[in-house]
């Protein structure tokens, strides 16, 4: 195994910020858990987050981490709605697969 | 390096494990090793607010429900056509993102500890409360109706 670097370019930033956004896709549109499905979109909100400061640390400027700060504030709050609505769906249906929640389709 | 390593690794295991809390370790995972990335990027502010909020917050909410509606295994069923049309196109999506970071932008310096220190809760601060000023008040307004809104989901269970 060669040694690692010591640094690296801040373009690998970025590119394992492309990485975790395809895999939150990936666990989005696979996944039939919806509680799975809400954490990968969480783990899309990250991917952008990481993005964000590593832009802030190339452009020397505060701006991207307000950003990823609201971006968080963003989350949290969707994460109380929207587990309560999973929670009122599953008291209703009796079911997390996203599978049988097709009541929208007819 | 080794903090982006693990990241991966935790979230091909969010994607990949069949029960919900093994997932939900994962993506705690993933964002312990997010925070210390952010470390090394210079946002200290960001990091400690990534642990407070993401893993801890956040992440105590969905352990909290997936043990309150006693999830279990996901089931095996049937794979649509999605699934398989979808792979490949995320795999292409990937590699132009990677094609474009890697060619389109301009050769970047090698990231060193302490490079950027400007994401000092100080500096946050003062940004936050008169540049944005405008945006963080709206955001308080916007947790008062997220409150407003799941209260008003989770009534029905008082009655």
């Amino acid at each position: 195994m060669p040694a690692l670097p010591p640094s690296v370019p801040l373009t690998w930033y970025l590119i394992l910020s492309a990485i975790l956004f395809t895999l939150g896709i990936a666990g989005f549109l696979f996944r039939r858990n919806i509680i799975t499905v809400f954490m990968s979109i969480e783990l899309m909100l990250n991917a952008v987050n990481l993005s964000f400061i590593t832009f802030s640390y190339k452009l020397k400027q505060v701006d991207g981490h307000i950003f990823s700060f609201f971006v968080m504030v963003v989350a949290a709050a969707e994460a109380a709605v929207g587990l309560a609505i999973i929670l009122t769906v599953f008291k209703n249906r009796q079911t997390l697969e996203i599978d049988e929640l097709s009541s929208l389709k007819n | 390096m080794i903090f982006a390593a693990i990241a991966v690794v935790c979230g091909i295991s969010l994607v990949l494990q069949t029960h919900p809390i093994a997932s939900a370790l994962s993506l705690i995972g993933v964002m312990g090793a997010l925070a210390a990335l952010y470390l090394l990027l210079g946002g200290e502010f960001i990091a400690a607010a990534q642990l407070v909020v993401y893993a801890g917050a956040i992440m105590v909410l969905f352990v909290f429900v997936i043990m309150l509606l006693n999830a279990g295994k996901e089931t095996k069923g049937r794979r649509s056509w999605a699934t398989y049309a979808g792979a490949p196109l995320l795999l292409l999506f990937l590699g132009l993102i990677a094609l474009a970071i890697t060619y389109h932008l301009p050769a970047s310096e090698n990231v060193v500890f302490g490079g950027f220190t400007g994401g000092t809760a100080l500096q946050i601060g003062r940004a936050l409360f008169t540049t944005y000023l405008l945006p963080f008040e709206v955001t308080s307004i916007l947790i008062l109706i997220a409150i407003l809104g799941a209260i008003v989901l989770a009534r029905k269970e008082i009655d």
